[in-house]
């Protein structure tokens, strides 16, 4: 943890010193952003319900979804850059630290400007908030807090499969980047033999979907069991063991480069 | 200080399984000076990377100062220094002096020991002048002197370098050679290093291990390797021929008796 941040601090440092490039990169993350939020709120002003869900609702999702995400890419998303380190040799110099590579590949090139993201999903969570009961409220920070560790656990299996196949990091964007896509909108839109893949074998529905149906008191349109709602802790603790699993096995094979 | 017991390490190049490195013993007491070296592809660089815990053994074992470098990393990291002659551990847009106290950090070094080590190589290696530059901006030959540093500050018991003179200037090569000679003569640093320059084997090395084919070639002295083949003047001309002759003609001699030979450190 104090290893994190000091690596994280030290990275924003060293980007600080291209003044004009960091500027930049601040800038273009809030313009991006604010983008992506404008296109939202054309969507919704011609669309009232989706999959059966409210606006609000969506936004629901789309916000949850959302601040998982980009809290995970933010602290966690860089170990995906392992075929990068792996090519240039760096991640040698990695393994010769008293720190584990892991924590040193997640601080990795650390930019501030990633809260450009996670300012955006919260304003749309944020804003869907009055559709949740008090009683329920409990579950939105815990639902959060799982899906930032799916998305991790995402990540890291991503990164993972790099030791073998250092040519395929586009393999596990379909999986991050893909399911936060996935998930920011109610899973009904989607074919139902999709949604049982995504609850029982890359379990994306849990970062939102199935809390959610408990938060919005809503029915699941697959009617899969009841007590899913509660699993995400359950969920993102079997995919992290894996995960976790994957890592070490990577590690193990790991060839490094040439000379 | 260093020991392995019939290390090996494949790797599958195209389904086909291929030992980079094969039955490896050897026994490298505390306080020796060692130059490892072997053409290119022969595994040093293998063997370097399995006893610094970059690379997993496939067979074998390996202990570096008592630890097993792939299962204890960490802890090993906090025993060894670790250089690479072909890339930096320092932090490229930042002053030199910020890598410093990011070593500090990481290894937990006690404030005081840290300064007084710092200030003694400062002196030593001369980074003065440079300590306040970006690292983005130093030669070849300040950068590699900044590396060494870096890889000092937490004194190691045991120093490993991958090529450390390679690409540097007559006067950097005898700066970095005077240096490890006196780190290894005043703090009996064990040091362990892979080249291709046999300048650095003839002033620095005690013992010389020659890796062929993945497998111990010849481990003993300079003296004992130059006797392997007769009739050459230059050390260069010795190693050559044993290059270009397969590893069958490189007869295997038992470890060197110790202190068969002065060290010849003139740098």
């Amino acid at each position: 943890m104090g290893d994190y941040l000091l690596l994280a601090w030290t990275w924003v440092r060293a980007s600080a010193q291209y003044r004009t490039s960091f500027a930049v990169s601040i800038v273009s993350s809030f313009a991006i952003n604010a983008l992506d939020a404008v296109a939202i709120g054309i969507v919704f002003t011609h669309v009232t319900t989706l999959g059966g869900f409210s606006l609000r609702e969506v936004m629901f999702l789309y916000g949850t979804s959302g601040v998982s995400f980009a809290l995970a890419d933010m602290l966690f998303g860089n170990v995906e850059r392992l075929s990068q380190h792996i090519r240039a040799g760096t991640f040698d110099t990695m393994l010769i630290r008293p720190v584990s590579p892991f924590v040193q590949m997640a601080a990795d090139g650390f930019g501030a400007h990633r809260i450009g993201r996670l300012a955006q999903a919260v304003i749309v969570l944020g804003l869907s908030l009055p559709v949740v009961p008090w009683s329920r409220a409990w579950m939105v920070p815990v639902m959060i807090v799982c899906g930032v560790v799916i998305f991790t656990a995402v990540f890291t299996l991503g990164a993972a499969l790099q030791f073998v196949l250092v040519d395929a990091p586009e393999l596990a964007n379909a999986f991050t980047y893909g399911g936060v896509t996935l998930t920011q909108y109610p899973l009904s839109v989607y074919g139902e033999q999709l949604v049982r893949g995504v609850t029982y074998i890359v379990p994306l529905a849990f970062v939102n979907w199935q809390p959610a149906l408990y938060v919005l008191g809503q029915p699941d349109p697959l009617g899969l069991p009841g007590w899913l709602r509660f699993a995400s802790p359950l969920a993102a603790l079997l995919l992290s063991a894996v995960a976790a699993l994957a890592w070490r096995a990577g590690i193990r094979r790991y060839r490094s480069t040439g000379n | 200080m260093i020991e392995t017991i019939s290390l090996g390490r494949d790797f599958k190049v195209r389904g086909a399984v291929v030992p980079a490195v094969h039955d490896l013993t050897f026994r490298v007491e505390a306080g020796e000076f060692v130059g490892c070296l072997g053409p290119n592809g022969a595994g040093k660089s293998t063997t370097i990377k399995m006893l610094t815990g970059i690379l997993t053994p496939t067979r074998g074992r390996a202990l570096v100062a008592g630890l097993d470098p792939a299962r204890q990393r960490k802890a090993l990291a906090r025993r060894i220094g670790v250089v690479f002659g072909q890339r930096t551990t320092l932090w490229w847009d930042l002053p030199l002096r910020d890598s410093f106290e990011l070593v500090r950090l990481l290894y937990k070094v006690d404030r005081d020991r840290f300064g007084a080590r710092l200030a003694e190589l400062t002196e030593v290696l001369e980074l003065g002048p440079f300590l306040k530059t970006p690292v983005r901006q130093l030669s070849l030959g300040q950068r590699m002197r900044g590396d060494i540093t870096a890889a000092l500050l937490h004194d190691p018991e045991v120093l490993v370098l991958d090529e450390p003179t390679i690409g540097l200037d007559v006067v950097a090569k005898g700066e970095v050679r005077s240096f490890l000679a006196r780190l290894n003569a005043e703090r009996g640093t064990t040091v362990l290093l892979t080249t291709h320059d046999l300048g650095d084997v003839e002033r620095l090395c005690r013992r010389v291990l020659l890796i062929d084919h993945g497998r111990l070639a010849f481990d003993g002295s300079v003296a004992q390797l130059r006797a392997l083949v007769p009739g050459q003047e230059s050390i260069e001309d010795v190693v050559a021929h044993l290059y270009l002759s397969s590893t069958p003609a490189v007869p295997r001699t038992p470890r060197r008796t110790p202190d068969a030979d002065p060290p010849t450190v003139t740098a």
